[in-house]
């Protein structure tokens, strides 16, 4: 029997899935992808060995570690390829086998605890011209840098906010790519604010300030621009990247008249905060905190008895925050206190870790007038291309202030990403447009029964033998 | 008439944006509800042109289509059934073609060749039911209609003598002659508030969604369990296929009918009745991805019939209500003979089964 | 060439001999490494986009990478929506470009 199921195998995942063993608990430690390490250990398949490939990594003896030992561990079985496609009463619903596959044999577990470790992915604003082919999220060109090997392009503009943008283009220059410049929405001022307000607090986390340094001298080193206040608000190009408009923008991502650069690029990476993959949780009921992520106690326990949270889902903190919480979560999914010996350190790491993370969300939070660099044809709803006049339209014409009519009206986020990319932007677009500039339904576009897409046959066939009890 | 709307939530938030849009006459045998259908779909063709003409391009598409459905029996007797149906409902004047199964396949090609017989009902149409519902308040709006959402009705105001004159809100009172209550299945709440005492339950329904693909599905397909479901008196789970395009290119397929209260949760054997059903139907369909599954709530009658006009009990009150998975469909039409009954002027088809106070309504409560 | 796959001499992780394996992409033979990803081949082989949006007809290929997005699809060997980022590639696998018709419903239309 499963006692403690844990989803995703990231650097929370796995710390819970070591700490749920660590209990005596049998433990299965499900991934979609079909290695463990999540995106932050994102690696070369087996197939693909190498001889130094630490060096593209942070922590990279830590991952083998708690990776090996759960590999050579008889009670914990880890599944690979395992896609969770639903949630209902309790039971977990899988799918294994090869991505948007056929035929992948269901499973179904009904585990004693289950930790939620599904982690986040980047968020790109709409920018015109996004939607031409050589544009990546951050995320994503990181994923293809340690992944793939493979330099999204030679000459690669990096944009965003928040400090992750450092290690993306890290890893573009280790992939050897040129890094045009890395350029930074919010502003100095504001950065230094925020990361001063209280300095005590930072050295609670050297280990935080260890791995910003060494990306800044990895950037030194280099000579990568780097330039706060300025945001990409264009992206040029016929049928793939050519050229990006750089903007000066003032402290709410105005564009500054007359602070245009047009800057040749074939490839451009944004990531703009981070957006959690919270549709498993919703599915089981869990609430979301006012910021819409997994809300958890000082347990990491959920709303929902016997289902745990841990990592990016419950808010962004990096590497070393997902672990602490991974831990605790699995300790606790195990059935271990809070006061246990074993997460004195854990529970210490996570709180200082938690006070950085706040701090870095507010120093790098999305800037109300963003929507400045729009202009009516720029799409925002990727997958329906639903630009952003089309969505003002609809809440002009139908005066509606109800999410899911304007939706339904637009098709914005109705397509094969099921609102993933767009939602939130979307959702922004839509309430400035809306009577009384916001929207009054309780829904959000958070919400996604069907977690990834599944084959009719599969559903159809997929029996439910397989329950565990 | 000086017209104001309340809705608690926005418009077209609840049923309205969670069905199919179907606008049919293929599912409902001789009777009063099939003359409502036949009366409310001639209501719809001239309405959706007089709507695109008032509300102008930049509204969103109404996606009225009026692609016609095929009823396909699976085994011989049900094709006998079918028939019999069939035959019934062309002695009112409904357009019901039998069909052999080649001339079935050649109608709809991606049919299983397994089924036994089909009907095909040129009259059938489908509109995407929250726009349709968005372009009705617009025009209301337009005529001079005041909208209230987010505004939840907290209870009655009456005069010294009882009688109701409008209502609490949760944003002050509206005074009003009459008071009619349309709040699909959530409508039985809002009536008690009200003194009203109305019996229209929830019954769930869950659809899946499908990708994008090339248009393969050329009408609204149905198997004969459909029509028996949605005349159904059972509570427990029953699933029947009803399959289509939307004008997007993805597939809705469906449907479901259970009676589980207002529990919005994606139950996983229901969604694998659904799609067992749907191959068995149109075994192309096996490979489609399968990408949202959402669900909503039927507003049901005891005796399936919508309920419409005045609460015999609480002077002023009035309900259009209790259409089950046909208030798309049915909307205009109810709308005509509400009015009708409000001016105290005569309706243009029968009214009696559908009134409050009937008596398969009451007496069993 | 701009997007391409890190030149094994000049990597610095130190990659060992990889495994050579040949697909067809839409229509052309394409040289690819075991391991990686239909996405890593197409891009290793400065492909940046394959596939035509439904609505407007414009080029796109991978966005997110993680599987998150749904821009990479293609059709492998019959088999439509496959994300190209998530898929391994296997030799001899058949990659086709969702190329779907614009499709003529009453939306906004350039």
């Amino acid at each position: 029997m499963t006692e403690v199921l844990v989803i995703g195998s990231g650097p929370a995942g796995l710390a819970a899935a070591c700490a749920a063993r660590a209990l005596g608990r049998r433990v299965v430690l499900l991934d979609a992808s079909d290695y463990v390490g999540g995106q932050y250990w994102r690696h070369l398949p087996p197939e693909r060995p190498a001889r130094r490939e630490a060096v593209l990594h942070h922590g990279w003896s830590r991952f083998q570690a708690m990776s090996q030992a759960l590999e050579r561990d008889p009670l914990c079985e880890i599944v690979t390829s395992a896609h969770v496609w639903a949630i209902d009463a309790g039971r977990v619903h899988v799918m294994v086998g090869e991505a948007d596959g056929a035929g992948r044999e269901a499973r179904t577990y009904a585990a004693a605890a289950v930790v939620f470790a599904t982690g986040a992915f980047d968020r790109a604003l709409p920018i015109p011209g996004w939607d031409l082919p050589g544009v990546f999220t951050a995320g994503g060109a990181q994923a293809l840098a340690k992944g793939e090997r493979v330099a999204v392009g030679q000459r690669v503009v990096v944009a965003g906010s928040g400090p992750f943008l450092l290690p993306v283009a890290s890893s573009l220059v280790q992939a050897g790519s040129t890094v045009v410049g890395v350029y930074e929405a919010s502003h100095l001022a504001h950065l230094a604010r925020q990361w001063t307000a209280r300095p005590w607090q930072l050295l609670a986390t050297p280990a935080k300030l260890l791995e910003l340094a060494h990306y800044a001298s990895v950037h030194v080193k280099n000579r990568i621009p780097y330039a706060t206040g300025r945001a990409v608000t264009a992206i040029h190009g016929g049928q793939r990247v050519e050229s990006v408009t750089i903007s000066a923008i003032d402290e709410t991502w105005r564009p500054i008249p007359g602070g245009d650069v047009v800057v040749a690029a074939d490839a451009v990476c944004l990531g703009h905060g981070f957006t959690p993959r919270v549709e498993l949780p919703i599915a089981a009921g869990c609430r979301l905190d006012a910021r819409r992520f997994v809300q958890v106690d000082e347990h990491q326990r959920t709303s929902v008895a016997a289902f745990y949270a841990a990592g990016e889902i419950t808010g962004i903190g990096g590497v070393d925050l997902s672990l602490s919480e991974g831990t605790i979560a699995g300790h606790m999914a195990a059935g271990g206190h809070l006061e246990d010996r074993a997460l004195r350190d854990a529970r210490a790491r996570r709180d200082a870790l938690r006070s950085f993370a706040e701090r870095l969300e507010r120093a790098h939070r999305i800037g109300e007038n963003w929507t400045d660099w729009l202009s009516d044809e720029t799409i925002v709803c990727r997958c329906e291309e639903v630009s952003v006049g089309r969505l003002r339209s609809v809440a002009e014409t139908s005066r509606s202030s109800g999410l899911r009519s304007l939706k339904l009206q637009s098709r914005a986020g109705l397509g094969a990403c099921q609102g993933r990319m767009c939602g939130r932007s979307v959702e922004t677009i839509l309430a400035a447009a809306a009577p009384g500039g916001h929207l009054i339904d309780e829904s959000t576009t958070d919400r996604r029964p069907i977690a990834t897409p599944i084959r009719l046959a599969e559903l159809a066939f997929g029996n439910d033998k397989s329950v565990e009890k | 008439m000086d017209v104001t709307i309340v809705d608690r939530g926005p418009a077209a938030g609840g049923t309205s944006a969670a069905g199919e849009g179907n606008l049919l006459v293929s599912d409902k045998g001789p009777g009063a509800e099939l003359e409502l259908a036949k009366y409310s779909l001639d209501l719809w063709r001239s309405l959706v042109g007089s709507l695109e003409d008032e509300l102008g391009s930049a509204f969103a598409p109404v996606e009225y289509d009026p692609k016609g459905g095929v009823v396909a029996a699976s085994s011989a007797s049900d094709a006998e059934a079918l028939f019999r149906f069939a035959e019934a409902q062309r002695g009112v004047g409904v357009d019901a073609r039998t069909l052999s199964v080649a001339e079935a396949l050649a109608l709809e090609p991606e049919l299983s060749p397994a089924i036994a017989a089909a009907v095909f009902y040129p009259h059938d149409a489908q509109v995407q039911p929250a726009v349709a519902s968005e372009a009705l308040l617009a025009s209301a709006r337009a005529a001079g209609t005041r909208v209230l959402t987010g505004t939840a009705i907290t209870g009655a105001l009456r005069d010294s003598g009882g009688r109701l004159i409008g209502v609490t809100t949760t944003n002050g009172s509206i005074s009003a002659d009459d008071v009619v209550v349309a709040a699909g299945p959530w409508s039985g709440d809002v009536a008690r508030l009200l003194g009203g005492v109305l019996h229209v339950g929830p019954r769930k329904g869950l659809l899946l969604v499908t990708t994008r693909m090339a248009h393969r599905v050329l009408h609204k397909v149905y198997d004969t369990s459909y029509v028996g479901a949605v005349q159904s008196d059972s509570s427990a789970l029953q699933t029947s296929s009803v399959i289509e395009s939307t004008a997007a290119g993805t597939v809705l397929i469906g449907s479901s009918r259970q009676d589980v209260g207002f529990d919005d949760r994606i139950d996983v054997a229901v969604l694998r009745a659904i799609a067992a059903n749907a191959i068995r139907l149109m075994p192309f369909l096996a490979d489609a991805m399968v990408m949202r599954a959402y669900g909503g709530f039927r507003p049901f009658s005891r005796d399936h019939l919508p309920i419409i006009g005045p609460d015999l009990d609480v002077p002023g009150l009035w309900y259009a209500t209790g259409h089950e998975g046909a208030g798309i469909g049915l909307a205009p039409a109810t709308a005509e003979l509400l009015t009708a009954l409000l001016l105290g002027e005569p309706t243009s088809i029968a009214v009696e089964a559908f009134l409050p106070g009937r008596a398969s309504l009451v007496g069993t409560a | 060439m701009m997007a391409r796959l890190v030149r094994a001499a000049q990597d610095p992780i130190g990659p060992l001999a990889p495994t050579r394996i040949t697909l067809t992409v839409d229509g052309e033979p394409v040289e690819g490494v075991l391991g990686q990803t239909l996405a890593g081949v197409m891009l290793s082989a400065d492909t940046v986009a394959w596939r035509s949006t439904s609505f407007r007809d414009k080029p796109r290929g991978a966005f997110c990478g993680i599987g998150v997005c749904f821009d990479c699809l293609v059709v492998v060997n019959g088999q439509r929506d496959v994300r190209a980022c998530q898929r391994r590639a296997a030799p001899g696998d058949v990659v086709e470009f969702h190329r779907d018709m614009p499709l003529s419903t009453p939306e906004e239309r350039p």
